[in-house]
């Protein structure tokens, strides 16, 4: 068991599939010689050499057509995309090519690659250096999503993600870079599509994403407080979605309530609201609530990010209220 | 020193090009017989089978829109007899010929444009997506300028793999103005990745002339420097031109010393698809490019060099028995199965995003 900050496991779980796989390599602006711009991926380099961790040009098209063309043809590519928010000058690639070209081909061709980003807000780096940008992907049929929300799930979904034979958006969490999480020693290898209950409780069902699952344990032990038990789940993975536990959670509380860093329209929030209501409606003792970010670009000074993106506060308060009346 | 004034910018405001004025300037050139022939035969199937894609879609069998490479033909058949067998074709919606250029059979394109169950795709991606993995064609792409980057990742990939493949990447005039263009080629030189890029300028993109939106007079040769690459530009309709290129950039690459660019130059027969009659274009420059056609040119040279006009004839009426022979096996075939709609979206085959 070790303490790892979340960056550290990044490069931890790369490491363990490099080290496993060949066909594994990492491409990306100023992955190789600086260790990322954030540190995630400190060592790789020095460990698996020039051949198979590479710097490239700031040229996003350029980085993941690499990346799709690798694995179309024998390689299982890591590419990083610096700022999530820099999917946009390369997003032909990603929902045009990349989740398209295997069902388009008939299963001909498949994309076993990873595409790590440094996703969400909190860092006062303003609106274009701080989406949460996996409802983008969430909306396009053929890309899974996974975001970590502590160190040792970064290690396992990045081994995931890596072994997946499917495109993987990998979202880490730039807020969550510093935190420090015990990691268990030897191999770690996750699964997508599954959710992890953080906190088990009778009374609401809070999901949570990245740096939020922090902010709805912290509103759970408010309300623990006030008498309330809420269950808080991570979500991890939103494509594919492990609905199974989530539907069970709310099936157990009858409350749902979702903390989303996104804007509010078309939130990851949106869609499982919209499921629980088709499938557990009748469990229901009360309206499903989202609490997101508010329909704005985030602003970059910090007392105005932290208005905005929802607070351990502001989630207990929405759902106490709620619970209470 | 400064750089002579672009006149203002005015549409239509191009000189009509005209093609090159010589048919015989490869006829001694060193290049096989059976190749020869081979390119032939394969200049025979496009022609026939893009006229032939052409008349189903007047009667309305191929739906959506097509993309013919009438009058291009020459580049897919000039590269497809220097290409080796596993070496990698990156083509456009435009690409067809380029399909067929690698030895995929004639039925399954032509069922795939029909949106059949029998087509290379089973129907799933049509016209512009022709993919065929185990022929080395790694697909079509209907967004121009992604795939010059993701013929990069293929060549990357042979190169990691040590594999001697050479990716080749065709694309159209039109797409040496967009981003990903500079960015693949910028990517490609930096690491002298084995990929010969191709640009098939027929002077026009869309329906607007090329050289109305472009700042330099040859859209991809005029920006090799940019890239450490050679300018080269060469005549697109003259197959042997093209094997003769082909052979050269290939063996580069596969030498290890880097892509290359190369612009043929060479003109639709037809319009951009099939909705477009292509009335933007001057009739003597139409005419003049019709006269300078890629399989009349090269018949034209066969002949020259002795092979027998019934030999000759014989390949056009194999070709076109096995183009009506495809056409009644694309028609006759099934449509898709109602379930395969929701197969292969994922490396599991199905399409299920939750449990």
């Amino acid at each position: 068991m070790a303490q790892l900050t979340y960056r550290e496991a990044v490069a931890r779980g790369i490491a363990q599939e490099m080290a496993r796989d060949e066909r594994v390599v990492l491409i990306g602006e100023d992955v190789a010689g600086a260790g990322g711009v954030f540190k995630t991926t400190v060592g790789l380099l020095e460990r698996f050499g020039p051949k198979r961790v590479i710097d490239t040009p700031i040229a996003e098209q350029a980085i993941l057509g690499a990346a799709m063309g690798g694995a179309m043809t024998g390689l299982r590519p890591i590419a990083e995309i610096m700022f999530s928010d820099f999917f946009a000058v390369c997003w032909d690639i990603v929902a045009n090519q990349m989740a398209k070209t295997r069902y388009m081909t008939d299963g001909q061709v498949t994309l076993p690659l990873v595409v790590k980003t440094g996703n969400g807000g909190g860092l006062r780096f303003g609106a274009q250096h701080s989406q949460s940008i996996e409802n983008w992907a969430m909306a396009v049929p053929g890309l899974k999503v996974v975001t970590p929300a502590t160190a040792e799930d970064v290690v396992g979904l990045m081994a995931a993600a890596v072994r997946s034979d499917d495109p993987v958006l990998f979202c880490e969490h730039k807020g969550l870079y510093a935190s420090k999480g015990e990691v268990p020693d030897g191999e770690i290898v996750d699964a997508l599509g599954t959710a992890r209950v953080r906190r088990v409780g009778g009374d609401a069902t809070i999901l949570a994403l990245g740096l939020m699952v922090g902010r709805a344990e912290a509103a759970a032990e408010q309300l623990a407080a006030r008498g309330i038990e809420a269950e808080v789940i991570d979500v991890r993975s939103l494509v594919p979605l492990d609905t199974a536990t989530i539907l069970a959670s709310v099936a157990k509380t009858g409350r749902l309530f979702t903390v989303e860093e996104n804007p509010r329209l078309l939130g990851w929030g949106a869609e499982i609201a919209s499921i629980v209501a088709d499938e557990c409606f009748w469990d229901l003792d009360g309206p499903i609530q989202r609490i997101t970010t508010p329909h704005i670009p985030l602003p970059s000074a910090d007392s105005l990010e932290d208005l905005v993106m929802p607070s351990a506060d502001a989630v207990a308060l929405t759902v106490g209220k709620a619970l209470q009346a | 020193m400064t750089a002579p004034a672009r006149a203002p910018h005015a549409y239509g405001n191009h000189p009509v090009v005209w093609p090159p004025k010589t048919q015989d300037t490869h006829d001694d050139a060193d290049i096989p017989a059976d190749t020869r022939l081979w390119i032939y035969r394969k200049l025979q199937e496009m022609r026939q089978f893009e006229k032939r894609a052409y008349d189903l879609f007047m009667r309305q069998l191929v739906k959506g829109t097509t993309h013919l490479s009438l009058g291009m033909e020459a580049i897919a058949a000039g590269f497809g007899a220097a290409m080796r067998a596993d070496d990698y074709t990156f083509a456009t919606y435009r690409g067809h010929a380029h399909t067929l250029a690698r030895g995929v059979p004639m039925t399954p394109v032509l069922a795939e444009l029909l949106g059949r169950e029998n087509g290379l795709l089973g129907g799933k991606g049509g016209s512009m997506h022709l993919t065929s993995v185990e022929h080395g064609v790694l697909g079509s792409y209907a967004i121009i300028g992604a795939h010059l980057a993701i013929a990069n990742g293929a060549a990357w990939s042979a190169q990691y793999r040590e594999s001697g493949q050479v990716a080749v990447c065709f694309f159209g005039d039109g797409t040496t103005n967009i981003g990903a263009f500079h960015e693949a080629l910028n990517y490609a030189a930096v690491y002298r990745l084995p990929i010969v890029f191709v640009c098939e300028n027929n002077l026009y993109m869309e329906y607007t002339s090329i050289a109305d939106v472009t700042a330099v007079a040859r859209p991809a040769a005029d920006r090799a420097a940019a890239y450490g690459l050679e300018p080269v530009a060469i005549n697109g309709n003259d197959a042997d031109e093209v094997y003769l290129t082909a052979t050269e950039a290939l063996a580069r690459a596969r030498r290890g010393d880097g892509p290359s660019l190369v612009e043929a130059v060479t003109y639709r027969h037809g319009g951009h698809s099939r909705a477009d009659p292509g009335k933007y274009r001057p009739s003597p420059e139409i005419q003049a490019w019709l006269d300078y056609d890629p399989l009349t040119l090269y018949r034209g040279r066969l002949e020259r060099r002795g092979v027998d006009p019934h030999r000759l004839d014989a390949i056009d009426k194999e070709t076109a028995d096995a183009v009506d022979r495809a056409t009644g096996e694309a028609i006759a075939g099934d449509l898709p199965t109602p379930d395969s709609a929701y197969t292969q979206l994922w490396a599991d085959g199905g399409s299920s995003w939750r449990n």
